[in-house]
């Protein structure tokens, strides 16, 4: 089994700490995982993106060119990486960002309102977790229980407040299930 | 112990924290200011010492200055900052004191940018530096590897005093992934029979790298040599993959070699009986395992992000017996699996000749491509 998701967003949406926590909880299931970021001269606002392999043996590259599933967190992100997604992959669009169709099939388009559904949470920032929730639901790679597990390891203990938000923002995500089209 | 998921950068500082490292000077430089960013706060907590130098003329002279007493001393930099290092690498190698160093290498030349790059491969690995001299140069391909040889490093050049470098790049050190840190080594500050530590109640002693007198110059490069035969014949490092049933084999190390395992498995899986040879000490660079390995094979691929430095080393230590293919990325671009893919594709057609150079058949074929 090896799966690898490219996370893809504006820098200060948590597209970093969203693929380190599948990071977090990959190693918990004692699977290898590898988590690289994009660190080129970036800010907040610029764009950033993260690339995750999971697997259960020894992980040769730590960088694809074809994702088993992408989140992409905006419109620049789903531009770049809507046509590398696997034949079978999936793909996590934050809908509430997207102006456009989705042009690709074969594979699963999972369309959420992700900044909508935090707002109706009281917390915008909890958008990269309603994605997140959307990926695992749609994704056989690991089980939403241990994403929920890693977050309250591996959250800051000051975030700590957060958790019951943030498990919250994962289920509603959970929610949006498709099928392959 | 426990696994942790851990930034390369973080978990060399950390290896070497580890491994009883009694100071640290550096200057930061991207892709590698988080190895000295955890210094900074780990060296002081622990009462051990960590300057943030004035440049990397400055540290690579406090390192110098630092090892003379005996003590264990890291520095760490990328490309542009190792190579205004290098003046003080060779003087330290002249002196014989044992040193660490780790280079993050990144695209170049000049200041280039800061996307993984391996075109140090020469600067680091035949020299950099004046004079005869050979730095042991160990090459990390994951995480796991980066602690174990960090932490290991410090015994190596005492050993020898030589100077050892841990030659990574960008990706390695941004990277994350979950590995087992050592335990903590007691730090004790080691009084070899050579170090200038206070001559109180003893002979006075005086370390440098001035032999005015040319007769005792090549003695000491005697010296020199000597102590390399010995590395060379005790310190080699490497490792195989899917290797048992090859018929072709994939010469790559560090970042590229990784990758080029994720290739090796994508072409097993179609039937190509491909294995994968990784370097891990490239000085001493495995010479006679890579000769005995390749004698087995029809043809070798080597892959680099740079322009083939590596090639040049595997085409002499195979005599061209070998048919060899060559594909490198440059300028901080990384190869993709499926590129090294389709070379190892290319293998198997059997008709590679060495009778034109590899760098050149892959210049013409990727002015195909571009």
């Amino acid at each position: 089994m090896q799966k690898e998701i490219i996370i893809a967003g504006f820098g200060g949406q948590g597209v970093l700490f969203s693929g380190q926590l599948l990071a977090y909880a990959a190693m918990d299931q004692d699977l290898h995982v590898t988590w690289i970021p994009s660190y080129g001269p970036e800010m907040r606002g610029g764009t950033a993106n993260c690339t995750v392999v999971i697997s259960d043996q020894e992980i040769g590259s730590p960088m694809v060119s074809r994702p088993s599933a992408v989140i992409a967190m905006n419109r620049p992100s789903l531009d770049k990486y809507e046509s590398e997604v696997k034949d079978n992959g999936v793909l996590v669009v934050n809908k509430s960002m997207i102006d456009r169709e989705i042009n690709r099939s074969g594979i699963r388009v999972v369309l959420v309102p992700g900044n909508e559904i935090a707002e109706e949470l009281g917390d915008r920032r909890m958008t990269n977790m309603v994605l997140i929730g959307a990926l695992l639901a749609n994704l056989d790679v690991l089980p939403i229980s241990a994403l929920e597990k890693a977050l309250k390891e591996h959250l800051p203990e000051r975030h700590h407040k957060l958790l019951p938000l943030n498990l919250e923002a994962i289920k509603r995500g959970a929610a949006y299930i498709t099928e392959t089209v | 112990m426990a696994k942790e998921l851990l930034k390369g950068n973080i978990a060399i500082a950390e290896a070497a924290v580890r491994a009883g490292v009694n100071a640290y000077f550096g200057y930061p430089i991207t892709p590698q200011t988080e190895l000295l960013e955890w210094m900074a706060v780990r060296m002081p907590e622990l009462g051990r010492a960590f300057v943030q130098a004035e440049s990397e003329l400055g540290a690579i002279n406090m390192v110098y200055g630092a090892a003379c007493t005996g003590a264990r001393v890291l520095s760490s930099s990328s490309s542009p900052g190792v190579s205004l290092m290098l003046e003080g690498i060779s003087y330290i190698a002249g002196t014989e004191v044992p040193v660490v160093m780790v280079d993050v290498m990144r695209g170049g030349p000049g200041l280039g940018n800061i996307a993984p790059a391996q075109a140090d491969y020469n600067q680091i690995v035949h020299g950099g530096g004046h004079g005869d001299y050979h730095p042991i140069v160990l090459a990390p391909a994951n995480i796991q590897e980066a602690i174990d040889l960090t932490y290991s490093a410090f015994d190596l050049a005492e050993k020898y005093r030589s100077i050892v470098i841990i030659l990574a790049d960008g990706s390695l050190g941004q990277m994350m992934e979950p590995a087992e840190l050592p335990p903590m080594k007691p730090v004790i500050m080691r009084q070899p029979e050579w170090a200038t530590y206070g001559a109180e109640g003893r002979e006075r002693r005086f370390l440098s790298s001035i032999y005015l007198d040319p007769p005792e110059e090549e003695e000491a490069n005697f010296r020199f040599e000597r102590r390399w035969q010995e590395i060379k014949a005790n310190e080699v490092q490497f490792k195989e993959y899917f290797m048992e049933d090859a018929k072709y084999a994939v010469v790559a190390f560090g970042t590229s070699g990784r990758i080029a395992l994720s290739a090796v498995r994508n072409a097993r899986a179609k039937g190509i009986p491909v294995g994968l040879f990784r370097p891990v000490s490239l000085a001493p660079f495995p010479e006679k395992e890579l000769a005995a390995m390749a004698e087995k094979m029809e043809s070798l691929l080597v892959v680099e992000m740079n322009a083939g430095q590596m090639l040049d080393d595997v085409m002499n230590i195979t005599a061209r017996r070998t048919p060899i293919n060559f594909y490198g990325r440059m300028g901080g671009v990384v190869p993709m699996p499926e590129e090294i893919e389709a070379e190892i594709e290319e293998l198997t057609k059997g008709n590679i000749s060495n009778e034109t150079h590899p760098r050149d058949r892959w210049l013409a074929h990727m002015g195909k491509m571009n």
